[in-house]
């Protein structure tokens, strides 16, 4: 059994169909690229597995358990985080503070009125942590306003990772960055790689193709085909499209 | 919203200016050529301000019609008073009880809103109440409202107060108000302030890292709203009645004016500067015409326009002028 799994996913939107019976599943420990062109369906197909949106029809599971229509909410608390292509910050507190936040660990205390979460110095330890895995050590009191672009993608991660999920989904990662922030990107999903199971919506085909154990293509709001990096590389429909150059 | 790094301090320096110039009116406030009275109801409006401002300014709820919950506190004050038993304890802990009851009734039907459709939602559930105040004569008097409420002596057992006089009656107000300036200090440097905050700055995201929005939401309307309903209260005792007027969309608006020209929006201590100002322009500008409130609301509209973070702000901004080099912000400046 995989950890997370799709069965016959659809989604409309008016007279739309934006997702017609989508069947996938991502098996524990596994990065699993998702790629195909603009308003494919990609986007759609992550708010409908996060919970963003509830499926027309289909069924999503979690480590067993059905997890179809529940609240983004209840889907993050199972251990399931994302993050996002248009970029989704707590601008107006620092990188810590939205990492903070982000925390089970403040979550726990939400209802806590009278505490200093100022003063909590294991929280702020355990944020201070975070920030130093995504690369943002030293930006800790920097706004998350401030903070450069790529900086920004990185703090975007940070917050999806400070939920300590056990599943990551991130949506168009290195949007935007230049070579050197994909570069250090690349290392840093290697690096959490070895530790959740990832699931990346990504147009840098250079950057699935290196990282991913397998990959989806979507196109029409439906799986066209699947498989290994390798696998795809001989793909007619991969092959025609701008991948060539990059392979 | 900025908000101070590491441990923030028990007792900041703008809550001991307050609370010292709140203090020492007596000694002052007449040679000053006003009056106890005067004091005590700037402190009743600070309260219900701050109170207002964790739903505005801390969790970016606009509430249009939170005066309706300050006349719920006076008229539950009153009504406890006349009908139930005239206890002061009682009736003041009955008045938050029931105020912030409506409320939560009324954020249940509201939470999930946000906006425009949220302001508009409070505007019509406060006319509700003033309408209710206005028309149920048998429980609220109608428009002549309650009359003969009265300043109940504080009694601990052991030794009991009067509250009669202005003075007394102030006294009692101020150690109520420095019990929730307190509670309120510590409430939006604790893990649920910085949530509602968050809530404020990102609801989406709140809720993809697995807050219960609207739950937070809830809460704090239904926190403001007891502080409003205590703040209705003690205005009841001051002013011995409880009338309509007060819980008209006048004092919605009074009370946004006096949070927004204060610089609530990016200062917990917006509102003591704007509902004091506001206070002092009603008695100061008052004395001279008549048409005071165009003159107060030409300065809110030039304030909005030209300095929307209010008077707090624009301080702010002086203490934070960059001196040196400019760094992206003060190295530990903000949550």
């Amino acid at each position: 059994m995989k950890l997370f799994e799709a069965h016959g996913l659809s989604k409309r939107f008016g007279a739309q169909m934006v997702l017609q019976d989508i069947t996938l599943g991502f098996e524990e420990g596994q990065l699993t690229g998702i790629m195909g062109p603009n308003g494919a369906g990609k986007t759609t197909c992550f708010n409908v597995l996060t919970g963003r949106y509830k499926p027309d029809r289909g069924r999503v599971t979690f480590a067993g358990e059905d997890i179809t229509g529940l609240s983004p909410r209840e889907i993050a608390r199972k251990g399931i985080s994302r993050s996002f292509q248009i970029m989704n910050l707590f601008d107006s507190y620092t990188a810590l503070g939205n990492v903070l936040v982000a925390m089970p660990h403040v979550r726990r205390q939400g209802f806590n009125a009278w505490r200093d979460l100022g003063a909590d110095t294991t929280a702020q330890q355990m944020a201070a942590a975070v920030l130093e895995r995504v690369g943002l050590k030293g930006k800790e009191y920097v706004l998350a306003s401030s903070l450069p672009y790529g900086q920004r993608r990185a703090l975007e991660i940070g917050v999806a990772l400070a939920a300590e999920p056990r599943m990551l989904f991130l949506d168009e990662p290195t949007a935007g960055l230049g070579a050197e922030g994909t570069a250090r990107l690349m290392d840093l999903v290697r690096e959490l790689k070895r530790q959740l199971t990832i699931v990346i919506i990504e147009h840098d085909m250079n950057f699935l193709f290196r990282l991913a154990d397998q990959i989806l293509v979507i196109h029409w709001g439906q799986v066209i085909t699947q498989g290994t990096p390798a696998e795809l590389r001989q793909n007619e429909w991969v092959q025609r499209s701008n991948l060539g150059a990059l392979a | 919203m900025q908000l101070a790094p590491g441990r923030a301090p028990l007792f900041p320096v703008p809550m001991l200016i307050t609370l010292v110039l709140l203090l020492s009116t007596p000694l002052w406030v007449a040679r000053a050529g006003l009056y106890q009275y005067l004091a005590l109801e700037i402190m009743i409006w600070v309260l219900f301000a701050l109170g207002y401002n964790l739903l505005l300014g801390f969790t970016g709820l606009p509430s249009f019609g939170h005066g309706a919950f300050f006349g719920v506190g006076a008229y539950a004050f009153g009504l406890l008073q006349l009908r139930v038993w005239p206890n002061l304890w009682f009736d003041l802990l009955g008045a938050v009880l029931v105020t912030a009851a409506l409320g939560a009734a009324v954020a249940a039907f509201i939470s999930h809103r946000r906006g425009i459709y949220y302001a508009l939602l409070t505007i019509a559930f406060g006319q509700i109440f003033w309408f209710v105040a206005n028309k149920w004569h048998t429980v609220t008097g109608g428009e002549d409202g309650l009359l003969n409420i009265k300043r109940l002596p504080a009694d601990f057992g052991f030794v009991s107060f009067d509250l009669a006089s202005n003075n007394a009656l102030f006294f009692f107000c101020l150690a109520l108000f420095t019990a929730v300036l307190i509670a309120l200090w510590r409430l939006i440097h604790s893990p649920l302030g910085r949530i509602l905050s968050a809530i404020k700055q990102n609801e989406t995201r709140a809720a993809f890292v697995g807050y219960n929005v609207w739950l937070y939401k809830w809460l704090a309307f239904t926190v403001s709203t007891a502080v409003a309903g205590l703040a209705g209260a003690l205005f009841a005792m001051a002013q011995q009645s409880a009338y309509p007027n007060v819980m008209s969309l006048h004092t919605s608006g009074f009370v946004v004016m006096m949070v927004l020209i204060g610089g609530g929006l990016v200062s917990f201590w917006g509102p003591v500067i704007g509902a004091t100002f506001f206070i002092l322009a009603r008695d100061l500008l008052g004395a001279y015409t008549e048409t005071w409130l165009l003159w107060y609301g030409l300065i809110f509209m030039a304030m909005v326009l030209f300095k929307p973070e209010g008077v707090a702000g624009v301080w702010q901004a002086w203490k934070g002028r960059p001196r040196k080099a400019p760094v992206a912000t003060r190295a530990g400046d903000v949550l």
